[in-house]
């Protein structure tokens, strides 16, 4: 730790111009994910990197530091130790809908709690947390564009979600439970690219389903544009809960179209009961309740992210939904 | 040989729009003021092409039909508006003839939209259609972005309670709801009152079963003779007059109390049933 501790200190020296809070170590959670890795090498150039994950992280940049814990341990704590932690970027959030719903919960919460009571005995001024316009939940009577203000209903019709509301709602708390802490919420739409999410496996498969009768319209965001979002989040004075959403919304059928994929289209019900069939077999990693995603809306105004926190998508449609195919096992 | 057929059909669709219309489709699309993506889709869902379909059926209605009088459409302001109506006739073609005749006697053409109720975004097919044909869903959210987007909105403040009216009671409004008034103030948008003059005699309904309707957890149950005669079904070819009123503004604190947005909202309606009472006095025939 000592070690490592100097390393970090010698990183800094090399930084003299940037204030503490722009200049300091990021603490990135979930590092190992794909998301992580790619917010990691976009950073580690320019600041020392601090990464925790429970998973190795193969092929890691020799800058980046890598703690191998789970965030519910103790050993959490020692991470923060040496005082250096300048922000902290919570993106180790479990998605897997396979976990028990108590593994999932004291993951996402007790895990999360634990970040949070560290975060603030350290006094980090910054923490990013990457929560997800799905808070929000497919609805039939949604606005066409929901602010950050609507409420999140996404438990509504699908529990699994309720966790994921839950860090969210933390984080929230934290607005006025620790003022001096700049805290950000990112929510973003569907994130696509190389990552292993629910959207991009959806877009992977060939034919792709689709519920008969409905083609809502979906708004979509490569996942270099959520990375460049969190990049924004850590300057300092940014705080407050932003939506991130990609270039302009297209109905379903036109990014599958772009894809070239054959598309079926299966009556609701019976799509539901042979999901549901399928994964109580363990033949789909998608649980029945999703399919609202492809039936209702759930699209997210980002006016205050472009207007705020100057975050502009730069890719096309084309060029985000054809990133699909760059993560295919 | 399919793609041939479907060619041809395509071919007969634009060459009956066209006449209807006294141009190509696509040019009058083209100046409709709408927000078209890259896409070519607008963020509501909208889709042109989707519309060719939707115009052909209305323009027939509004043309060869209905053969609807349009008068004073030229009171109609460029940028937003709110277009406030009287409801008639069962089923809504009230909406379809004033959305055709903005379309097709309007410069600039307009697309009005309308707001569809939470239920039907939930049937599919039938949601599919309704967002391509850009009907949003009643939430005030949506109203006011588009308003604030500088289009054109229809409203029928009477709700069901007007369309279900039975023969005695034709043309006398029921009461209006004061929720577009509280809309228009807060986006500072134009009122246009519309008077429709010919849908209460297209579905002549002498009763209401409502303790059916409410058993069916439908808005209202009509009697109506005329659909048990052959051909019945189909709505009487009345002659439809469409009436569009001077823009009205008005200036306040939408979060008003009740009774004062109800002063305003009554000056609306009051205008809309004075131009329904002059234009019946007007008229010599309901079929021409």
């Amino acid at each position: 730790m000592t070690e490592s501790a100097t390393l970090r200190a010698a990183a800094r020296a090399r930084l003299p111009s940037l204030p503490p809070s722009a200049g300091g170590a990021v603490l990135i959670t979930g590092i190992c994910g794909r998301l992580g890795k790619q917010l990691a090498r976009a950073l580690h150039r320019e600041r020392p990197v601090v990464g925790v994950d429970r998973r190795p992280f193969h092929d890691k940049p020799k800058d980046i530091e890598h703690a191998q814990v789970d965030i519910r341990r103790k050993k959490l704590k020692d991470v923060f130790r040496p005082g250096d932690i300048q922000a902290v970027v919570h993106l180790g959030i479990m998605h897997d809908p396979r976990a028990s719903a108590a593994e999932h919960h004291s993951w996402n919460v007790s895990g999360f709690t634990k970040l949070l009571e560290y975060v603030s005995q350290f006094r980090v001024p910054k923490l990013v947390v990457l929560s997800s316009a799905n808070v929000y939940g497919p609805q039939p009577s949604n606005p066409q564009f929901l602010t950050e203000e609507a409420p999140l209903l996404g438990g509504q019709n699908f529990s699994d979600i309720r966790d994921l509301i839950e860090v969210d709602m933390l984080a929230q708390s934290f607005f006025w439970k620790l003022p001096e802490t700049e805290t950000v919420i990112l929510r973003p739409v569907h994130i696509l690219g190389s990552v292993h999410n629910a959207p991009s496996n959806f877009l992977r498969l060939n034919p792709i389903v689709t519920v008969m009768g409905f083609d809502p319209m979906i708004q979509v965001v490569h996942q270099s544009e959520v990375v460049r979002a969190i990049e924004l989040a850590l300057m300092p004075g940014i705080r407050g809960i932003y939506n991130l959403a990609g270039p302009e919304p297209v109905p379903l059928s036109r990014y599958i179209k772009i894809l070239g994929r054959q598309r079926i289209g299966v009556p609701y019900s019976l799509a539901r009961m042979v999901m549901g069939r399928m994964w109580s077999l363990r033949l789909t990693t998608f649980p029945a309740p999703e399919l609202d995603h492809i039936r209702y809306i759930c699209m997210v105004d980002d006016r205050r992210a472009r207007q705020v926190l100057g975050f502009t998508p730069r890719m096309s449609a084309e060029e985000t939904v054809l990133s699909v195919d760059d993560g295919r096992w | 040989m399919l793609t041939r057929l479907l060619g041809r059909a395509g071919d007969a669709v634009d060459d009956t729009l066209e006449n209807l219309l006294g141009e190509p489709f696509a040019d009058r699309m083209g100046r409709v003021p709408l927000a078209l993506g890259s896409s070519g889709v607008d963020p509501f869902g909208l889709d042109p092409e989707w519309m060719k379909y939707v115009i052909l059926a209305i323009a027939t209605l509004h043309r060869k039909y209905f053969r609807t009088e349009v008068n004073g459409i030229r009171n109609v302001p460029t940028g937003r508006v709110l277009f406030v109506a009287n409801h008639s006739g069962q089923v809504p073609i009230d909406g379809a003839l004033i959305a055709a005749a903005l379309f097709m006697d309007g410069e600039p053409p307009r697309l009005v939209r309308a707001m569809v109720e939470k239920w039907a975004l939930s049937l599919p097919f039938v949601s599919l259609f309704f967002t391509r044909v850009g009907q949003v869903v009643g939430v005030p959210e949506n109203a006011t972005r588009l308003l604030s987007q500088g289009e054109a909105l229809l409203v029928f403040p009477e709700g069901v309670r007007g369309i279900s009216k039975t023969f005695d009671q034709r043309y006398k409004m029921t009461e209006f709801g004061l929720g577009f008034m509280r809309l228009a103030m807060e986006t500072d948008t134009p009122i246009v009152p519309v008077a429709v003059v010919g849908g209460e005699e297209q579905y002549i309904s002498v009763a209401n079963f409502d303790g059916l309707a409410k058993l069916l957890r439908a808005p209202a149950f009509p009697i109506i003779p005329q659909v048990f005669f052959p051909g019945g079904q189909l709505p009487l070819p009345t002659k439809y007059r469409l009436w569009f009123g001077e823009p009205m503004r008005f200036s306040g604190d939408p979060d008003d109390d009740d009774s004062i947005i109800e002063e305003k909202v009554w000056l609306v309606r009051q205008t809309v049933q004075s131009m329904l009472n002059r234009a019946l006095k007007e008229r010599k025939h309901i079929f021409w």
